[in-house]
């Protein structure tokens, strides 16, 4: 694409640049997408880019096969992906080897490389195109759907597949009152935790007193689990960016602020580069597009702290002082940044912004159920056999989500509990597994919609040792300002440990559920008042394996250390010595070719030896 | 709350670059935060220097000390634990004689913990040296970490710091 000479003045200039884009593409006849989202990245599929780049060269072909690096395309338990259009024919598994034979097959004869074909662990089938790969097919992907037709690098691909019209439709004919109303009937609620609704939060920030006022996208995406914030950033920035000015337009905010975390250097790399070409093409700056409105936009990286995603301590680290919450009211509509009225929005609802603008108040609203509406991201992880990111229509049960979407629990196992909301969040067994993914059924039931991190286990995960990671993360993570949470945690971690040793007593469950209720009562903010949740969620739906810990001095799943012991069963073993050798306690002992023992005074019970030895002679109890 | 505190908040933010930015900026440039530079920062910024401790022994990313030249970082997110991360952590603590969090005398190796590094179709995932190893298990720890330690590998030789 040539690049623009000045800036875009008015909205007819943002349409005849778009229509050059779109003349320019014409020329491409092929499009390879290589997924560049973490998953597929730690798989090496940046090698893969750059042989594909390499042969395209060679081959003469790089003036009509445009090569994109996109953001996470979904399916990351079958990266590394390559998508090849047209017919957005889906390549999994993919390695560099495999490059200029999708580039000799698949582009210039038109054949399929049928080894790098997807076939699905439930039916069997082999699938060609993304759009029939069940995993793909039921869902509802209108935030993350064009991530694999736009290099996040590249506004000119933003504004090819319609980027920046809602934004200019806005500034030309909207005040924000008028794009409040909107939001409003179109009942969309905060995606990052609490669910608020996210055109109240926007009228109360518009009608502060004040002429400086600031937007924050919240990025700061600290669940562990959870990676949507990340994806969207990493993926289609500009949409996220598209949100984030039509917001700033319709409170009268003239700054916005991007605060991400370090540890997501992709997502800060790629939102940067966005604003610096926003600014270039005119649509950040002075005067954006004739309006008079001004807008500019800064990035904050965020140095690692999980209660800084709570709103008044995240306005406190964008400021650099230490990400402590505060006190609420002052509101932050009231009293946020450096004092100034200030609205915070996570990263996925900006997303949605000129996605119900476009839309339409009526069609979005469509979507969803009664109080929940539109769809929602989930990073469908742990024991699922699809792992990835799912964006579905709100509402839709947790077991067409886990079952139909994310193929069924790993390796034939059993499903045991699905863990939403992250930290905050609760665990949900079998029995609710019909349950609409709805912000209010997940908080009955115990749990909460929270960003969107949902993490399957199997009969193999043990729910004392999951409430005790929880407190272990929430310990870690409590800034101790208010005594409740501080303690309140930290003595609950101390039971649970206890618990999961095998120490404790019946009694000490009730003594639990009391100081999981003071915690959640008496702390300041959502950290303390939702840090029981694992807790009493597991203690609800799961108290047998507690009484299993403390009664039998057992733990079900095995994976309480203290509970479990290793036994090599005499009949099977053949004497190998694989388990032996791969000891690293030395605690296995027997002469070749005869059965071998484990001595239980050396055994630190890491496992390996089951995991080493080919026979199943090795028996966990 | 005094007055005072409140207005604190304005001197955190030099010439529009914030104290967490400066600190990074230090970290960046020397991998960890030498005593020195806090001081330095103090008297350019007129920041009290427990000021900028507070700021920081806070956050995460910030290290007080310096960092080993190999570093294995274990993602100890809810999906890694799931899938076993707690058993695979242990077994790299030990054989590098680190404890997550430390950095071996030797000054060759760091071993730290992260809370989720969003790719969790590879759980359970461990980095060595900004490379990214997934579906690591207990007993893949010791090839694993062959690159780093050579053959020898070390069995908690290397005394923690």
């Amino acid at each position: 694409m040539e690049a623009l000479q000045a800036r875009l003045k008015t909205p007819a200039d943002l349409e005849r640049y778009r229509a050059a884009i779109k003349a320019k593409q014409e020329t491409i006849t092929h499009r390879l997408s290589v997924c560049g989202g973490t998953g597929c990245a730690g798989g090496g599929s940046a090698r893969i880019r750059d042989y594909l780049q390499d042969y395209l060269a060679r081959r003469g072909l790089s003036a009509r096969v445009a090569l994109r690096f996109t953001g996470c395309l979904g399916l990351c338990e079958r990266g590394p992906l390559v998508i090849v259009s047209p017919g957005e024919i889906f390549y999994q598994k993919v390695t560099a080897a495999d490059a200029a034979e999708i580039v000799d097959q698949t582009v210039l004869k038109g054949e399929l490389v049928e080894r790098l074909l997807y076939t699905d662990p439930l039916n069997g089938e082999k699938y060609v195109s993304a759009n029939e790969i069940p995993f793909l097919k039921k869902q509802s992907r209108f935030l993350l759907g064009d991530n694999w037709r736009l290099d996040p690098a590249s506004i000119e691909d933003y504004l090819g597949l319609g980027g920046y019209a809602v934004l200019a439709g806005c500034l030309d004919g909207l005040n924000g009152a008028e794009i409040i109303a909107r939001l409003k009937a179109s009942r969309l609620r905060g995606r990052g935790g609490a669910g608020f609704p996210t055109g109240i939060k926007w009228a109360e920030g518009r009608e502060a007193p004040g002429d400086q006022k600031y937007i924050i996208c919240n990025a700061d995406e600290g669940d562990p689990g959870a990676f949507m914030d990340r994806s969207l950033m990493e993926g289609n920035p500009h949409s996220v960016l598209e949100g984030l000015i039509i917001g700033g337009y319709a409170i009268g905010a003239g700054e916005g602020i991007v605060f991400v975390r370090a540890e997501y250097p992709t997502a800060v790399k790629n939102i940067r580069l966005a604003i610096a070409r926003a600014e270039e093409v005119g649509l950040l700056g002075e005067d954006i597009l004739g309006s008079g409105f001004d807008f500019r936009v800064s990035v904050s990286v965020g140095a690692g702290a999980f209660v800084s995603g709570e709103t008044s301590a995240l306005i406190r680290a964008v400021e650099g002082q230490v990400g402590e919450p505060r006190q609420k009211p002052p509101h932050l509509a009231q009293q946020g940044l450096w004092k100034k009225p200030t609205v915070v929005n996570n990263v996925e609802t900006l997303a949605n912004v000129p996605l119900i603008l476009r839309l339409g108040t009526e069609s979005y609203s469509g979507i969803g159920t009664a109080s929940s509406k539109g769809t929602k991201i989930f990073s469908l992880v742990g024991k699922v056999n699809n792992t990835g990111l799912v964006e579905v229509p709100l509402g839709m049960t947790l077991r067409e989500i886990i079952d139909d979407i994310g193929g069924g629990i790993k390796g034939g196992k059993r499903f045991k509990a699905v863990q939403t909301g992250g930290p905050s969040g609760g665990c949900l067994p079998a029995s609710l597994l019909d349950l609409p993914t709805d912000y209010e059924a997940l908080s009955e039931a115990g749990s909460m919609m929270g960003s969107g991190g949902m993490i399957v286990m199997d009969e193999e995960t043990c729910m004392v040792d999951l409430a005790r990671y929880f407190l272990a993360f929430l310990k870690e993570e409590s800034c101790g300002a208010c005594f409740s949470c501080r303690e309140g945690i930290a003595r609950m971690l101390e039971m649970v440990e206890a618990i999961t040793r095998g120490e404790s007593s019946p009694g000490q469950l009730e003594l639990l559920e009391e100081l999981a209720a003071v915690v959640k009562e008496a702390s300041m903010c959502g950290l303390g008042q939702t840090a029981s949740n694992p807790v009493l969620s597991t203690l609800r739906y799961f108290r047998e394996e507690y009484l299993a810990h403390l009664v039998d001095r057992r733990c079900p799943a095995g994976v309480c250390r203290d509970l479990i012991s290793f036994r090599i069963e005499a009949g099977i073993c053949n004497g190998c010595g694989a388990c032996r050798k791969s000891c690293p306690a030395g605690a296995v002992e027997g002469k070749k070719k005869e059965p071998h023992r484990i001595a239980a005074a050396l055994c630190t019970r890491c496992g390996i030896c089951l995991e080493t030895c080919r026979y199943g002679a090795v028996l966990k109890e | 709350m005094q007055e005072g505190m409140i207005e604190r908040s304005h001197p955190f933010r030099q010439n529009g670059i914030s104290l967490i930015s400066q600190l990074q900026q230090i970290q960046q440039e020397h991998g960890w935060l030498p005593e020195p530079e806090l001081r330095r920062l103090s008297a350019a910024t007129g920041e009290p220097l427990i000021e900028i401790y507070r700021v920081a022994t806070f956050y995460k990313s910030f290290s007080l000390a310096p960092r080993g030249r190999h570093r294995v970082t274990a993602c100890c997110g809810t999906a890694c634990h799931v899938r076993g991360s707690a058993g695979v952590t242990r077994e790299i603590s030990k054989l590098l004689g680190v404890k997550p969090g430390g950095t071996s005398a030797d000054g060759r190796y760091s071993l730290e913990t992260v809370n989720c590094l969003g790719a969790c179709a590879l759980a359970p995932l461990v980095v060595v040296d900004g490379e990214y190893h997934g579906n690591i298990t207990p007993a893949g720890t010791r090839k694993l970490l062959k690159k780093i330690t050579g053959p020898e590998a070390g069995n908690g030789a290397a005394a923690e710091r």
